[in-house]
């Protein structure tokens, strides 16, 4: 690995741990920017789909002749229309997994069955989207309704309905998270907890909701495809495979992408369709996901139920966490089964759990697909984990700070491995933080030792005032690997590109950064390119919290050793020791002799080649360089969260009053992007605490389809949050960097809900259900005063 | 989400938009857009023709006039919020209407938009049911004056004749020794309120309740008046009992619920903005008096 060169020994290392401003927000902020429905091609037909009214069905029949007669429709496509252009019936979407049963890989249009409501079923092509739905009201589904599988406790009882026809069984996948002696753990005296909890769904919800462009070029049978997508490149693949095309056939491009949070990771049927549907019919289509499709056609998670016992010593240690974890995974499987097993695992937080046993069973039901969504299953676990330490800290009067304190590892036990193995193999590795000075610095700025007082002054003046607290960890930094390639060609100018995509949380700012740094220039003044597969041959995208660390090392990397590829054509058209020169502000110059250098775009001129001339130092031409950064491990963030709420026990509302972040991600580059991605991740998590909850009716009929119905935290019920950084540089890679983008989300709802049972402390209530609303709310507080 | 096609229609005076709702087929009233718009994007409204009244300029305005206050019905929202006239001569409009959706909402939404929706989370129904507001309406045979409470006719839908558009609507001065209060429960503030509940009241010379109006919304298709209570309040000093006992008696008032916010949750909601709606109308009608 490279050594990062120290701060004070190197000029050059002017832009890592700065604010830079965005290199993303000119363009941005001026209304400038190119969303997928933005671009202009004036020749593309707009398409829209007829989608599944009922959880689950047989089709029938499907009458398609209004649609097709009327003016301004090109087409009206049923599965078997596309097929002819597919290789196969299904998306081969299945993630390699364990504990899988089977794979329930989704087709692109509904063949048969359909099994949930949004799944498309016909897609319509027409002139403009608005005549497109005009002829979508004139297509008529016979649809035989079959029983609707909707929750996954119920669906995993046997004599269940199935929840789709064409599997054994609802119970898609079993395993468990399995190590110590957990008998043992719960033999003897011990403080028992026993506890069920039950987290509800929620989505990402991008502002700007999915969309695909697809163009077929029949003179150079090429297919382009214009995707608001977080892995561009993942979509190329499953395109490559369903459309018997070969690599260079297919270009994948992400335009200006306005939010994923999990959303635009996974391939969804559409990202299919639309490119199948244009090169049957030989025209460009756009489709653009409108709110509706984005609440039923888009993945979200959070669905899980859990029933599990805790074991503590007396004084306040675990001993060991068993349980059963219930895991609603909709209608298919299009990502394995991350989501129960990163809850399992992030359950343990950091923690010293001795002994631990999570049965696990994902349950197929009939709502859309789960997959990750911010957080992805995280912050289900840690809520779990933190809520049994509040109720072993009531019960055995521990102060809640002081039961965590007892629990932590502590420094000198990093790196810290807990038996459990992961997605690649390796075992589950903290491989550094310091968590007891994370809490402890967070207890500090909320005013943790004084609250007691403040808390009882209010509730003097008739006000209920709370203070929560939560700690977690998160694996950030997911391999396998990302790729960044820089140029410097005759122009002078710094291409950099990568197969890391960019959905406005300033990834090409952090490779700009990154590489200025190296390069010593402005990183304003260097071009990058995210999110096409032609710019990079491979690359992974977003997800996993994981640019910085496997993109940003990658960028380090090829800058180096674009720098010292320079630094030797430098010396030899100086005529100097290669030792000699050093790179200062994008010069190549005699250590001592500022002014005698050559620039860098001098040397990339020099290394384009002279036709019949030698190349400088008979160096291979161009001034270029790539790097692939391969992840050797995950590297954990951690947190810890304080919530201070006051809750109305008349009405069940609740208002988070202040909230404090004391945030560990290494080494930032970026903080002020640190920042943003930590507030919107609280944001998110804000939401599934106490306003996101994506609802069902008992026959599957989604019930939140409108933003109306589905609450996101506004900007009026968010108070202000006060972040504060730890810099624990992690060993695995050269920055020093972990992962930013989801920890936001993991630590809030366990604060909130902490701080919430802190302010009806009098009346015992307790929260085992999220989001908590504000009749639930209501509902615990007369309880709680009847006892 | 695209709205089916529809014809747009932009008449100049109330007579011209009269006879344009009596001979178009299927056509909507287009006041501020913030509730047809969505609904028509959402295919759940699919009118052949739109009537905008908002080039008419007799149908925007606050004026003053012997009872208290004309608002033409195309006033925005946002108009009646700044309005001093409205503060100083009606304060439980002025009070409600900052509660109304957001202020780029209320820039485009009107008053008598909002009423002629009648959504049951909606703000202005609720104070025009507590301070018994009279409406003017124009149709093809002349206009007709109605009493808000005989307005409401069935959800979202009112007792206007397809062909007649609300003009006019006229909110009463707050009497002398006078208070009001509004309040509302959401789940974040500029939401439709799950409960609201609107109350005005006038005291004696002897500081005892005169005349009391507390108007529930959020409970029924309608905003509902609570008579018994009312009653109940009548003649009493406001203190802190006969205010509990009026609460007690709002924690009875049927409800509509669902899954999401059951009728018992409602009725504690009734009950509990009912005592503090009252103890803050009662606490500023004293100071009214006082002055």
């Amino acid at each position: 690995m490279t050594e990062l060169p120290k701060t004070q020994a190197d000029p050059h290392l002017r832009w890592i741990g700065r604010n830079a401003p965005r290199v993303e927000d000119d363009v941005l902020l001026r209304g400038g920017a190119t969303f997928l429905d933005d671009i202009a091609m004036p020749e593309a037909l707009e398409a829209t789909f007829v989608r599944a009214p009922v959880a689950h069905g047989l089709i029938r029949g499907m009458r398609l002749e209004a649609a097709r007669a009327l003016p301004g429709v090109n087409a009206v496509l049923a599965f078997a229309d596309l097929r002819a252009v597919l290789t196969t019936d299904r998306i081969p979407l299945a993630l390699p997994a364990g504990g899988l049963r089977f794979d329930v890989d989704p087709p692109c249009l509904a063949i048969g069955e359909v099994c949930y409501v949004g799944e498309p079923v016909v897609l319509i092509v027409a002139n403009s989207r608005r005549i497109a739905e005009d002829a979508a009201a004139l297509v008529e589904l016979d649809i035989e309704p079959l029983p609707a599988v909707v929750d996954p406790v119920a669906g995993l009882e046997p004599g269940s309905p199935k929840a789709r026809l064409d599997t054994p069984d609802n119970l898609v996948a079993r395993t468990k998270v399995d190590y110590g002696d957990i008998a043992a753990a719960f033999e003897g005296p011990a403080h028992l907890v026993r506890e069920t909890f039950r987290l509800n769904k929620g989505g990402g919800h991008p502002m700007e909701p999915r969309g695909v462009l697809a163009r077929y070029d029949a003179l150079e049978d090429r297919l382009t495809i214009w995707d608001s997508t977080q892995m561009p490149h993942r979509a190329k693949a499953m395109l490559v495979a369903s459309l018997g095309l070969s690599e260079h056939q297919v270009r994948v491009v992400t335009p200006d992408v306005g939010g994923g949070f999990g959303t635009k990771a996974v391939f969804h049927p559409e990202e299919l369709a639309i490119p199948a549907a244009a090169m049957l019919l030989q025209r460009p289509i756009k489709w653009v996901e409108d709110r509706f499709e984005s609440f039923t056609a888009s993945i979200g998670e959070r669905d899980q139920v859990w029933t599990v016992e805790a074991a503590f010593e007396t004084d306040g240690r675990l001993r060991g966490i068993r349980g059963h974890l219930r895991y609603d995974h909709g209608a298919a499987t299009p990502y394995g089964i991350a989501l129960p097993f990163n809850a399992a695992t992030n359950l343990i937080g950091p923690y010293v759990l001795p002994a631990y046993r999570m049965d696990i069973d994902l349950c197929l039901t009939n709502k859309t697909p789960a997959a990750p969504t911010r957080g992805a299953g995280r912050p289900q676990g840690t809520f779990v984990m933190e809520r049994l330490l509040d109720r072993a800290a009531a019960g055995l009067n521990i102060a809640r700070d002081e039961i965590r304190r007892r629990n932590m590892i502590v420094p000198a036990q990093m790196p810290y491995t807990i038996p459990v193995k992961q997605r690649d193999g390796s075992m589950m590795v903290y491989d550094s933080g310091d968590y007891p000075q994370c809490q402890s610095k967070a207890l500090d700025v909320a005013g943790w030792q004084d609250f007691p007082e403040r808390q009882a002054k209010a509730r003097a003046e008739g006000h209920y005032i709370g203070l929560g607290l939560a700690n977690y960890v998160e694996a950030t930094g997911r391999g396998p690997f990302e790729s960044v390639g820089i140029s410097i060609g005759p122009s002078g100018k710094v291409v950099v590109s990568s197969g890391a995509t960019a959905q406005g949380q300033g990834v090409k700012t952090m490779l700009a950064q990154v590489v200025a740094d190296v390069l010593g220039l402005e990183p304003a003044s260097i071009h990058v390119v995210v999110g096409d597969t032609s710019a990079t041959a491979s690359g992974l995208g977003a997800y996993a919290s994981r640019q910085a660390v496997t993109a940003g090392n990658a960028a380090f990397a090829a800058a180096t050793m674009l720098v010292d590829k320079a630094r030797k054509a430098a010396a030899e058209l100086l005529e100097a020791a290669e030792a000699d020169v050093e790179i200062h502000n994008g010069m190549l110059q005699v250590k001592g002799v500022p002014g005698h250098g050559r620039s860098l775009q001098q040397i990339a001129r020099a290394l384009a080649g002279t036709p019949g001339f030698a190349l400088p130092g008979n160096l291979p031409p161009g001034l270029s360089a790539a790097s692939d950064f391969m992840t050797s491990g995950l590297s954990y963030t951690n947190g810890c969260h304080l919530a201070e709420v006051e809750v109305d026990p008349e009405t069940g509302g609740v208002k988070l009053n202040r909230y404090v972040v004391v945030h560990d991600c290494g080494r930032m580059i970026n903080p002020m992007m640190v920042e943003g991605q930590i507030l919107g991740g609280v944001v998110h998590g804000i939401g599934m605490t106490l306003f996101e909850w994506m609802r069902y009716d008992a026959e599957g009929q989604p019930l939140t389809v409108t933003f109306a119905d589905y609450l996101l935290p506004t900007s009026d019920v968010v108070p202000r949050v006060e972040i504060y950084h730890l810099e624990s540089p992690t060993p695995l890679n050269p920055l020093g960097v972990k992962g930013a983008a989801e920890s936001g989300t993991i630590g809030a709802p366990s604060a909130i809900v902490s701080g919430i049972e802190d302010a009806l402390r009098h009346l015992n209530v307790r929260i085992d259900t999220l989001p908590l609303t504000p009749p639930q709310l209501r509902r615990l507080v007369r309880a709680g005063a009847r006892t | 989400m695209k709205a089916p096609a529809f014809r747009y229609h932009a008449p100049r005076s109330i007579a011209e938009a009269v006879a344009l709702m009596s001979t178009l087929e299927n056509a909507r009233v287009l006041a501020g857009g913030q509730s047809l718009m969505p609904m028509m994007n959402l295919r759940v409204a699919g009118p052949d023709h739109l009537v905008d009244l908002g080039r008419i300029a007799e149908l925007n305005g606050i004026a003053e006039d012997e009872h208290g206050l004309r608002i033409g019905a195309m006033t925005s929202q946002r108009a009646i919020e700044k309005s001093l006239l409205v503060a100083t001569i009606c304060p439980l409009l002025a009070e409600a209407i900052a509660h109304v959706g957001h202020q780029q909402t209320r820039n485009r939404g009107t008053i008598g938009g909002s009423l002629c929706h009648l959504d049951p989370g909606a703000e202005l129904p609720v104070v025009a049911a507590a301070l018994d507001i009279m409406l003017t309406a124009a149709g093809p045979t002349g206009s007709r004056e109605i009493a808000f409470r005989d307005f409401p006719a069935d959800y979202l839908t009112s007792s206007l004749e397809p062909e007649e558009i609300l003009t006019h609507i006229h909110v009463p001065r707050q009497p002398p020794r006078s208070g009001s209060a509004f309040l509302e429960f959401n789940r974040r503030p500029a939401d439709f309120a799950i409960l609201s509940v609107a109350t005005t009241l006038t005291l004696d010379e002897a500081g005892r309740i005169a005349r009391v109006a507390i108007a529930v919304g959020g409970a029924s298709y309608r905003p509902m008046r609570l008579d018994a209570a009312e009653a109940a309040l009548t003649g009493q000093l406001p203190n802190a009992e006969a205010l509990a006992d009026a609460a007690a008696i709002a924690g009875t008032l049927p409800c509509d619920g669902d899954d999401l916010y059951p009728a018992d949750y409602k009725q504690d909601l009734c009950a509990v903005l009912v005592r503090r709606t009252l103890t803050i109308a009662a606490s500023r009608a004293q100071e009214n008096a006082h002055v």
